[in-house]
């Protein structure tokens, strides 16, 4: 709804807004950037940092701008002489209960407290005083939490309770004293954190970072005895660019593939290769639940963040769950078996490395369950940003290196596993392939719309065989929450459900490349570009459908006979159990 | 002697009345005053059984619970100590009837005797400066206090 048309005047001139919006979102339309620090357009409204203060005239002190609203007449000011000292302070006096190591800091030249202290002119620390020390939690396998970082701002505390809907993290105590933490400062590895990575992703310091293997992987690859295996997943390649200055939305596969192989890894696998073969199996047992072998509606589940989401938050949900292991931890189990019979090697002489968009497939990786004969099927999960950092690291030009093929024989894929990176993707790519394998006939229509784009929950419906196969898609585990709750109420309304954990899907992952100088974190336009890449290699491939991949029908020729067969289920397939601590979804409460 | 099984079927109680009014959510304060009435103070299983009743995530609860100092997340002892270290009763000599306290119960500020008989806080002015310096055990007032007068009210409570 428009608001009421008003004039306000800004540093001295007049302009025309409406009613109803802050300060900052006028002044953002006008071409002013108020600097701005806990403020998210995504997150409710904190104003905790003050930084975006203004001066209002008539007002006795300054106001924050991201949460006053204008009215008619407002004369505001956001730079006079006074405002810029006051803002200085601000932002010296945040500084001052930081600590002075931004040299040795993994946000180093990525941090937005760094940039604005830049931007305030701070040269010199004029605050001296106590400093909070804290140890660091190094529990999970995923994410690490720093809280001598912390500069309180509350951006993982709104996302993982408004965006995620998990409500792991809040502020205890109070004044100096006060930490963000999980409930009873338990260590992240015993708490409901899902490993999603959104609050690496938001956090403007260093406070969050994704738990990093690269030393130790750095290492492992100057280890001549071993066969070093990587496999890339999609939505890696149509971000990694962005850690190297590019635009968003140009996808890199090959450049990434020649730059693994100069970082020393012998073997590069795709994890479409797998995620084809996840369609195979996934649209197999989808056709076996429609024809009354097992419960409707049929979830996915190829996002970790959100397996240990339904395992913790949804217990009810668990016989929906497809059996499915991730595309990752397929192969990451043809490595440890069908690859290593075919170069004659012990998979325990096999390294496995996953390169994933994603914190929540360390996790994932590390999970007991998911062992094949006693070994992980994946021995290292690094993330899109920590890969990127190794290339630089290692004086690879990713940019201008000439582009190499993946390896065989796990290394080629269809159009259809190159979009489970975006959201609606693993259902579109399904569809391909159930509709084919139920009617025999080719479905010509590929491209759901329906399915594609940024909404919260998206539907759609296709025809198989006369009847109607109703399908949902949701991405972010709080539009999950919502999706699941309609398909509880109505348990008929849905055959199938697709649920990634984060915005966007995986390539809005908790791995990816922090925002840059011109964007913002979870930037809906910047994940838009990323989709497209995908969706533009898709349409680039002659085989659009998982189950026309040539490698994945020899694969099945020659070790694994057919979907849903025993070796399959032994190899490709698992169980998800019900884990404490218990997650809460609040109903109303606005919870902080 | 009330049980432990009597206390929760109190606190239940409670909340489900809590739970029938408007706005159940904004009672949580009400709530851990009750269980703290109950328990004597907020343990991890109470926090977790009235997250699971009201609905509440228990990092929420967490950041309620320590956000204000009446609430206690570690059991009290029978007696609580507080000492005044105020203006008057600093300049008297409650630095050292402080430290008499802490060497003969050994402990620190904050913190139970192990044989959960006393928890030792500190207070800023009890309104009493006339007495200077005092301490306050439960709700009676000790003024005029000695490191040797302090230790021999200690031992009053022991027999």
């Amino acid at each position: 709804m428009e608001g009421k048309k008003i004039t306000i005047s800004i540093d001295g001139k007049l302009y025309q807004t409406q009613e109803g919006l802050t300060i900052m979102q006028a002044a953002d339309q006008m071409g002013f950037h108020i600097p701005r620090l806990c403020y998210h357009p995504k997150l409710s409204i904190e104003g905790a940092c003050r930084v975006c203060i203004v001066e209002v005239e008539g007002m006795r002190s300054y106001v924050a701008s991201c949460a006053y609203p204008v009215s008619d007449g407002m004369k505001i000011h956001t730079n006079t002489q006074e405002i810029r000292r006051a803002r200085r302070d601000i932002v010296e006096l945040i500084l001052d209960n930081h600590p002075q190591d931004c040299h040795t800091c993994e946000r180093d030249s990525n941090c937005e407290l760094q940039r604005l202290a830049s931007s305030m002119g701070i040269r010199k620390r004029h605050f001296e005083g106590e400093r909070k020390q804290y140890d660091k939690d190094l529990s999970s396998t995923s994410v690490v939490r720093d809280p001598n970082k912390c500069i309180l701002c509350g951006r993982c505390v709104r996302i993982c309770s408004e965006v995620q809907k998990i409500s792991n993290l809040g502020f205890a105590h109070r004044g100096f004293q006060t930490v963000v933490m999980p409930a009873y400062n338990m260590p992240f590895k015993d708490s409901v954190c899902t490993a999603c990575g959104q609050c690496i992703n938001v956090c403007p310091t260093a406070a969050f970072v994704e738990k990093v293997y690269t030393q130790d992987l750095f290492q492992k690859l100057n280890d001549p005895k071993i066969v070093k295996v990587a496999q890339i997943a999609p939505s890696v390649r149509a971000a990694i660019g962005e850690a190297f200055g590019l635009e968003a939305g140009r996808a890199m596969e090959k450049e990434l593939t020649a730059a693994l192989r100069r970082l020393g890894f012998d073997y590069v696998f795709d994890t479409q290769f797998s995620a084809d073969l996840t369609i195979m199996e996934e649209a197999s047992e989808f056709l076996e639940r429609l024809q009354g072998k097992g419960k409707l509606p049929m979830v996915t589940s190829c996002s970790s963040a959100w397996m240990k989401c339904v395992e913790q938050f949804h217990p009810d949900m668990l016989e929906n769950i497809s059996t499915c292991k991730s595309p990752m931890s397929m192969m990451g189990a043809l490595i440890r078996t069908y690859f290593a019979d075919k170069i004659k090697k012990e998979p325990k002489d096999i390294l496995s490395v996953a390169i994933m968009c994603c914190t929540a497939k360390k996790y994932e990786a590390a999970r007991p369950e998911l062992m094949v004969n006693g070994l992980p099927a994946v021995d290292m999960v690094v993330t899109t940003r920590e890969i990127a950092w190794m290339i630089k690291s290692a004086g690879i030009d990713l940019l201008h290196i000439k582009g190499e093929d993946f390896d065989e024989p796990l290394g080629l894929s269809s159009g259809a596993g190159v979009i489970f990176g975006a959201t609606g993707g693993v259902m579109e790519a399904a569809i391909r392939t159930a509709y084919e394998l139920y009617t025999g006939e080719t479905l010509l229509d590929i491209e759901l719309e329906s399915l594609r784009g940024f909404q919260g929950i998206k539907e759609g419906a296709i025809t198989i065989d006369g009847k109607e196969i109703r399908v949902a898609v949701a991405h972010g585990l709080g539009n999950a929450v919502t999706l699941l709750d309609m398909a509880r109420k109505e348990p008929e309304k849905y055959h199938f459900i697709e649920i990634m954990g984060c915005p966007g899907g995986c390539i809005g992952g908790g791995g990816q490349p922090y925002a840059g100088l011109n964007s913002i974190p979870l930037d809906e336009e910047c994940l838009k570009k990323r989709a497209h890449a995908l969706y533009d290699l898709d349409r680039g491939k002659t085989i659009r459908r998982s189950h026309e991949n040539p490698d994945v029908q020899r694969l099945y020729k020659e070790f694994l006979g057919r979907p849903l067969s025993a070796k399959s289920h032994q190899l490709l397939h698992t169980h998800y159990k019900a884990k404490e601590p218990r997650g809460i979804i609040p109903q109303e409460l606005k919870v902080r | 002697m009330i049980t432990t099984e009597d206390r929760k079927a109190v606190l239940k109680e409670f909340m489900q009345k809590v739970k029938e009014q408007k706005h159940p959510e904004s009672q949580l304060i009400a709530i851990l005053h009750k269980a703290q009435e109950l328990y004597g103070y907020l343990e991890q299983p109470v926090m977790d059984e009235i997250a699971l009743t009201m609905n509440i995530p228990t990092a929420h609860i967490w950041g309620v619970a320590t956000f204000y100092h009446y609430f206690n997340l570690k059991p009290k002892g029978r007696h609580t100590i507080s000492v005044c270290l105020g203006t008057a009763c600093y300049v008297k000599g409650a630095g050292q009837v402080l430290e008499a306290i802490k060497k003969e119960l050994k402990l620190e500020i904050g913190q139970t005797t192990q044989d959960g008989m006393f928890t030792l806080a500190e207070t800023r002015c009890l309104g009493t400066c006339g007495l200077a310096p005092v301490m306050m055990i439960d709700e009676k007032i000790y003024g005029n206090l000695t490191p040797k007068k302090t230790v021999e009210i200690l031992n009053s409570f022991k027999k």
